[in-house]
């Protein structure tokens, strides 16, 4: 987790302060090592990598996500905009004809553009981003359906090799990490990846003060659909071919992931080490669920008593600083 | 005054962290009388009222009730023993029927559904306590303030208030609706309900109340009756010696050159026709009452609103209308009037928040010039004296003053040579006030400019070199710093208001 903000002055290190700001990834180690303790199958090579393809999706679409809920905002519309560009990208392939890498970027072009009129309905619409982005989860799912007709589309070579391995590390792996880094140095280094912090915190303030709020938040929801896409992508490329209903409900792990990870609903807070974290703890919980050979009716309780523990407990912590 | 009090705060006081808002303090309501509760704003009255409607508690003294002691350790307590609150911002649902609102937590139900007979028909008997008559069926939110205000006070007692606390009713009433009031106050003073009112209407006090407890800086400072002359209450409330509390020092201005020129600024139903200009070293203040349209104006000056007509130049540049980044690159800075809604992020750092406005023109490539930025706000950190742990603190954690001095700085960092300051130490302590005065000075002495709108007048009188005065939306007059005085002031701001407030 070598993302943190801002470098400050510090003696040593302070294990109060770290716990205290890394629940998640204390709950994280915890959870692993109780697995590691029950199952055998756990710490075992296949499983690790399987992990980490499951994890790729899960953390690249809530990498995006994290954008929107920094910036204030919500994007529930993350899983069909993935849907309709890797649908794009296989039609633009298989029907229309187009060489392999450009159905590639065409895919990535289209979920940008679903993120920017989520942006533009959102900031100069003033559609609230629940409702554009509810209106264009349904739009984005509807498209994807009368492009597809209901059926699956073979996807580019190019597409599929996002799927497949690198010597012996996953595609998905790879990209997960250059995502993550990519991200990261978005939010932290750049003027536009500040200036989220400062919308989400106070947008008023933010716009007083010379920040170009509008333009923000446009970009802000074109970087969650990019990032949508290139896990739609993902998705696609692990099973050579684009789902109609693929990456359907994504938006709500992609979610929890942010939220497990420390960041605020009411915007101005949030790390991408901390959305990483939170995407792994609900795809390791998953994992070693089924390991234990609970059925995924159980897992679906476990899951969300676990998203509401976190949040408690974020929630508690904050109460207690405050006072 | 041998009547036993139905409400007395004994040598109350009151400490949030270092500062002491409330220093004993004692104040009675007696049955049928009119208690006046005055003094400038941060003077503590609020804090008093929250005493009294047990928002707060007392750190010293004690609340008597009827001859005795009693804890208030919340609003249901107050409410129990007969206290209610009729604050500025109504506690109504606007959606809600007038009905429905007065019987708000007491519906009459009738096998477990809402009785709607009953509930009208109890609701009438509550607003007929006033005489109040209106259709109990209308939609609060379709009332005009004046008829909700009477709302929520048939309420109250209708819940065998006894004890009527009335924060400032009057600010958003015309001449007539209050009238209505006071004839309202009247009748209940008559049915011995004793009253604590608030208004910064001078005027007003001899005509309603009974005795005045005046208060500054948490301090009592006496009581007398309400037929007190208002220079006499002026004097009691701001304390002697304007002098000291405000150090301006004045620039010599007959060679200096216009810096920010106005004209004809017009925004349809907010302001229109005004012109004007500020030279560099000057301090121009705008006086008005609330609603006269100053805020709109400043906001519209800064780029922030966007305006019907007329022209905003700096330096003899025009700049475009409702364009914040134009403006900043001009020079201006603004330093809004609601510092926690609009000046800062109250949950990220000093230092984020002193950089804001100079986020992107410091930056390299789109990357955030880190070291830069904080060698900049820690620079500026010190020389305004902002107090904090580190930096990197949140803002929030800041008192008031310093939170505003941050928004001062960060215009100093973005070296703003136009500042428009909306009432720039509203809710700042006494010291933080004359550390922003100073700073004041300290930016004519360098040539800049600043337009100042304040509600409080000795403020706008203390540091102005010249005031404006707007009225509904107009400049209603320009004074010079040595014939400007309350009166003169007040003149200017409320001349003719209520018949144009009758008309609409």
């Amino acid at each position: 987790m070598s993302t943190t903000t801002l470098p400050t002055p510090r003696r040593g290190v302070d294990y109060k302060k770290f716990l205290a700001n890394n629940g998640a990834l204390v709950g994280l180690v915890v959870l692993c090592l109780a697995l590691f303790i029950a199952t055998p199958d756990f710490l075992t090579g296949p499983n690790l990598l399987n992990i980490g393809i499951q994890v790729s999706t899960v953390a690249v679409l809530a990498f995006g996500m994290t954008f929107v809920i920094v910036a204030g905002g919500i994007d529930l519309s993350v899983g069909s905009v993935a849907a309709l560009s890797a649908m794009s990208s296989g039609w633009m392939f298989a029907s229309a004809g187009l060489p392999g890498w450009l159905a590639l970027v065409g895919g990535l072009v289209v979920g940008a553009l679903a993120g920017v009129i989520n942006g533009l309905a959102n900031a100069y619409g003033k559609l609230p981003s629940f409702i554009a982005t509810l209106a264009m989860l349904s739009v984005a799912r509807g498209l994807t359906l009368v492009i597809s007709d209901g059926r699956p589309i073979k996807t580019a070579p190019e597409v599929s090799f996002l799927g497949g391995n690198l010597g012996p590390v996953p595609m998905p792996i790879v990209i997960l990490v250059i995502a993550a880094l990519a991200a990261s140095f978005l939010l932290n280094r750049t003027v536009i990846g500040r200036s989220m912090y400062a919308v989400g915190g106070n947008a008023e303030a933010a716009r007083l003060s010379g920040l170009p709020v509008k333009r923000i938040l446009v970009t802000v929801f074109a970087l969650a659909g990019l990032f949508a896409a290139l896990a739609g992508l993902l998705l696609a490329g692990r099973l050579d071919s684009a789902q109609p209903q693929a990456a359907a409900g994504y938006e709500l792990d992609a979610i929890a992931a942010v939220v497990i990870g420390g960041a605020s609903l009411s915007g101005g807070l949030g790390r991408i080490s901390g959305t990483l974290v939170g995407a792994l703890v609900l795809v390791v919980i998953r994992n070693g669920l089924n390991l234990l050979n609970v059925t995924s009716f159980w897992q679906q309780v476990v899951i969300g008593l676990v998203i509401a523990l976190a949040v408690g407990i974020d929630v508690l912590r904050r109460k207690t600083r405050n006072s | 005054m041998t009547q036993q009090p139905l409400l007395t705060l004994q040598n109350v006081g009151k400490v949030f962290g270092p500062v002491t808002v409330i220093n004993d303090v004692t104040v009675s309501v007696y049955p049928g009388q009119v208690q006046v509760l005055l003094g400038e704003n941060g003077a503590g009255k609020s804090t008093l009222i929250k005493m009294m409607a047990g928002v707060y508690q007392p750190d010293s003294g004690h609340i008597v009730v009827d001859g005795k002691t009693v804890t208030l350790p919340n609003t249901r307590a107050a409410e129990a023993v007969g206290i209610a609150t009729i604050h500025q911002e109504l506690n109504l649902v606007p959606t809600m029927s007038v009905a429905e609102n007065v019987m708000l937590g007491r519906m009459p139900t009738r096998h477990g559904l809402v009785d709607r007979r009953a509930l009208r028909q109890q609701a009438r008997a509550a607003l007929a306590l006033i005489g109040l008559d209106i259709d109990v069926d209308v939609l609060v939110g379709d009332l005009g303030i004046a008829r909700q205000q009477l709302v929520e006070i048939a309420k109250a007692l209708s819940i065998n208030a006894r004890i009527l606390i009335l924060d400032e009713p009057t600010a958003a009433l015309t001449r007539h609706e209050t009238e209505n009031l006071f004839a309202v106050m009247a009748d209940l003073r008559q049915r011995g309900v004793g009253m604590l009112f608030i208004s910064h209407h001078l005027d007003e006090i001899a005509e309603v109340g009974d005795t005045v407890t005046v208060l500054r800086d948490g301090e009592f400072i006496g009581e007398v009756p309400a037929s007190t002359s208002e220079d006499e209450l002026v004097k009691l409330m701001v304390g002697r010696g304007i002098e000291d509390q405000f150090p301006r020092v004045s620039e010599n201005l007959s060679q200096a050159a216009e810096v920010l020129t106005v004209e004809n600024l017009t925004s349809t139903g907010l302001f229109s026709d005004i012109s004007f200009t500020v030279k560099a070293g000057e301090v121009l203040g705008i006086a008005g009452l609330v609603g006269a349209g100053r805020t709109e104006l400043i906001r519209a000056i800064a780029g922030a609103d966007r305006y019907t007509s007329g022209t905003v130049a700096v330096r003899g540049q025009i700049l475009p209308r409702g364009n914040i980044t134009a403006a900043i690159a001009a020079g201006i800075g603004h330093v809004p009037e609601d510092r926690k809604g609009q000046g800062l992020v109250l949950d990220a750092s000093v230092n984020n928040n002193l950089g804001y406005a100079t986020l992107a023109s410091t930056a390299k490539l789109g990357l955030v010039d880190f070291a830069g930025q904080r060698s900049r706000a820690t620079a500026v950190a010190k020389r305004l004296r902002i107090r904090m742990h580190t930096i990197d603190q949140p803002i929030g954690a800041l008192s008031g003053g310093n939170q505003q001095k941050a928004v001062f700085g960060r215009w100093i960092i973005a070296a703003s040579t136009i500042l428009l300051l909306d009432e720039p130490t509203r809710g700042v302590d006494v010291g933080a006030k004359v550390e922003i005065y100073e700073l004041m000075n300290t930016i004519t002495a360098a040539g800049g400019a600043i337009l100042m709108v304040s509600s409080e007048l000795p403020e706008i009188l203390g540091m102005s070199d010249r005031i404006l005065v707007m009225r509904d939306g107009r400049l209603a007059g320009e004074l010079s710093a040595a014939e400007a005085t309350q009166d003169a002031v007040m003149t200017l701001a409320a001349r003719d208001v209520d018949e144009t407030h009758e008309q609409r």
